[in-house]
């Protein structure tokens, strides 16, 4: 009985196994393919060329400007989502009125179609009629030129993904801050342990595994990142200068406004190998046990 | 219930019986034709085919369409897969890779004769023409022109559109408006470097300024001379240093063009192809002049573009002659004329571009004016090629970098992607 039973289980999971191997593992195998290959879709002939196409790209310095640009998108993003998601999951849990009307007006970028969101942005950054900039101005600070200059365009985009993703944050973090046991902050209250204390030896540590989801997922993001900077640098894709270019959009532009899939399948490949070792070394140095 | 299920059988039966001879004994051949989605010229191929199917019996087209955002992929994966149409309409730029690559194949001799489509298309068809041969042709082609918006000329006190570019600047200036503390709150022009204007200065701001932007095999860029960075200066010196416009004015990919719609930017470069948008959005009184010139009497340039259509090598036999008659029927000036009329594109015919009444017509008139000096770059990959520009561009105006320093950058990265193109064809 229960090995018949154990086989209709295996035939339901054979199901998803197999589209999961067509729709994920196969394409993702092809591309590694393609990368050693010189592999324009429109032409007929598609030679071998071993490793040319990975040489292609290490030489490109629009490549390395990617790489680059990738990680400070996700080293600027990531304390930023992370800082902001636990700090308003902190103050939603200690009111006890609107708390799930605040939740929910968090989470409606999450839900908010991002291309909407990212044309919305870019009128907003728009220097003359933008409304940041008439908002800096009340302050009087002098007007910015945010998508149109180098140095200010990564972050401005930055800003809007951490935006985009902040209610996610938080509503992970209550789930989490939901789980740490209340006998742990009875008792350190009978101690007479004060709020920073009570944050940094209870609710950090306790807080882990629940840090290390979203550090690992908002990576993974950060890493994956290409709709909304296609979308807000619409012209210019990646621009200016490429001072927002991603990994992705360099794919994107690469295999499929110049039909060159070698070196985009290449750059994929990095990706990926890019992916996996910071996920490994996350998992590795963020996961503590933590027990009390 | 059963009787009218009875009822139906037959009904089917006698129509297999009695229809399908009849639609089977007339159209022998069918042929398929590809265009991106546009709606006027959608309709207008939908007429098209019906009279062409009632001079020509025994072909039958069917015509498919497909967004024009996607258009460009939907083409490349299908026609190498061999599931491609007919008859094809390509951006002259991608026609070099399907050539190469062997999917379309040249006009026959007999029907197109080489002599004559010189004699009878505008030059820039040259575009289509490969070793010796012609790939595809047009039914309509574009040309560049400035669109200014007469309201505010008037206003201030500018009574007729710039002739050289010196009157353009002063104009542009005159037209700029700030507030209280020096913000731009409408330009002068109306500035795209990823719009037209890579297109402007490649091919007309290099020429007017005496630089040719290619070798004339079209191998190299030969636009990095003085001549080219002192073009470029003048033209992001109307960002820098004039202030008569600012890069991403209005947001989005036709800011440009947004920005004059709303009144916000005085004059604009832009192409035929822009007449439609902004005769059904523009609530002013606009004009379209002849693009500006060095001096009052100096050479005049100007871009062309054009689609194409081409035959891929999926016809063959009876298809092959049945796709010829139809490619010479969408390119006749008879088509050429109703284009002009339903779609608004200029015709790629001299016989239609010497019409006096066309040429004096207040808003075709001067792009089709400009047809005999227009070129059409010869794109090998016209994504990268644009970018490369935009990019010399934004190095002037955004990191101060000197204009013959951005250019040489600018054309040994264009080397480059020809190189990759040429290194095929030595």
């Amino acid at each position: 009985m229960g090995a018949r039973r154990a086989l209709w289980a295996y035939a339901f999971l054979a199901g998803p196994l197999v589209f999961f191997l067509a729709i994920r593992i196969l394409p993702a195998a092809s591309a590694l393919f393609i990368s050693l290959h010189r592999w324009n879709i429109i032409s007929p002939e598609k030679p071998f060329v071993g490793l040319a196409n990975f040489r292609e790209i290490l030489s490109d310095r629009l490549f390395w400007k990617a790489a680059t640009n990738t990680l400070r998108y996700l080293v600027a993003g990531i304390p930023a989502q992370l800082m902001l998601g636990l700090g308003i999951a902190l103050l939603l849990r200690r009111i006890a009125r609107f708390r799930g009307f605040f939740r929910t007006l968090y989470f409606i970028p999450f839900v908010t179609p991002i291309v909407a969101a990212a044309w919305v942005w870019q009128w907003m950054y728009t220097p003359t009629f933008g409304p940041l900039n008439r908002l800096f101005e009340a302050a009087g600070l002098p007007p910015q030129a945010f998508l149109r200059r180098p140095e200010q365009a990564l972050y401005a985009i930055a800003a809007m993904v951490v935006w985009e993703y902040i209610g996610f944050q938080v509503v992970i973090f209550l789930a989490g801050l939901d789980a740490i046991p209340p006998v742990f902050y009875e008792a350190a209250g009978v101690d007479g342990a004060n709020g920073w204390e009570v944050f940094r030896h209870i609710t950090l540590p306790l807080l882990n595994p629940t840090l290390v989801f979203s550090v690992v997922y908002g990576s993974i993001i950060y890493l994956q990142l290409f709709t909304q900077v296609l979308n807000m640098t619409f012209g210019d894709q990646g621009g200016p200068l490429g001072s927002t270019m991603t990994v992705v959009l360099y794919v994107y532009i690469q295999g499929f406004q110049r039909f060159r899939m070698g070196p985009a399948a290449a750059a994929t490949v990095v990706l990926f190998a890019a992916i996996l070792a910071i996920t490994l070394v996350q998992m590795r140095f963020f996961s503590r046990q933590v027990e009390y | 219930m059963r009787q009218m299920a009875r009822a139906a059988l037959l009904v089917c039966a006698a129509a297999l019986v009695i229809g399908l001879p009849i639609a089977h004994a007339q159209p022998r051949v069918t042929l398929t034709y590809w265009q991106y989605f546009f709606e006027s010229k959608v309709k207008l191929m939908d007429i098209l085919i019906k009279q062409f199917e009632a001079q020509n019996p025994g072909i039958h087209v069917v015509q498919e369409t497909f967004p024009y955002d996607s258009y460009n992929q939907k083409v490349a994966s299908a026609v190498p897969a061999g599931q491609g149409p007919d008859v094809v309409n390509l951006f002259y730029g991608w026609l070099p890779l399907y050539v190469d690559s062997g999917y379309v194949q040249p006009l026959p001799e007999s029907a197109f004769p080489v002599s004559q489509i010189e004699r009878e298309f505008v030059p820039m068809v040259k575009a289509a023409k490969f070793e010796g041969k012609y790939w595809a042709l047009p039914t309509a082609v574009r040309t560049l022109a400035l669109f200014y918006n007469k309201d505010l000329f008037r206003k201030a006190g500018i009574s007729q559109a710039p002739i050289a570019w010196d009157e353009f600047l002063a104009d542009a200036q005159r037209l700029t408006e700030r507030d209280g503390k020096g913000n731009m709150t409408a330009e002068g022009f109306g500035i795209a470097p990823d719009g037209q204007d890579h297109q402007l200065i490649r091919e007309v701001l290099f020429r007017q300024w005496g630089a040719a932007p290619y070798s004339g095999d079209g191998r190299r860029a030969t636009y990095n001379t003085a001549g080219g960075a002192e073009a470029l200066r003048w033209y992001t010196d109307l960002v820098t240093k004039h202030k008569v416009a600012t890069i991403g004015f209005f947001p989005g990919g036709n800011g440009y063009r947004d920005a004059f719609l709303a009144g916000k930017a005085a004059m604009i470069v832009d192409g035929s192809f822009a007449i439609g948008a902004i005769r059904g959005s523009a609530k002013f009184d606009w004009g379209v002049a002849q693009l500006p010139r060095r001096t009052a009497g100096g050479t005049p340039a100007n871009f062309g573009s054009l689609w194409v259509h081409g035959l891929t090598n999926k016809a063959k036999g009876p298809q092959r002659e049945a796709a010829i008659k139809f490619l010479k029927f969408i390119t006749s000036p008879d088509t050429q004329r109703v284009w002009l009329q339903q779609v608004g594109e200029i015709p790629a015919g001299k016989a239609l571009a010497d019409d006096p009444k066309l040429a004096t017509d207040p808003v075709y008139g001067p792009f089709i004016k400009s047809l005999p000096y227009a070129h059409a770059t010869f794109f090998i990959d016209e994504a990268a090629q644009r970018q490369v520009l935009v990019d010399a561009i934004n190095e002037v105006i955004l990191n101060h970098k000197d204009p013959k320093i951005a250019l040489d950058e600018a054309s040994s990265r264009e080397a480059k992607i020809l190189g990759e193109f040429w290194a095929k064809h030595k």
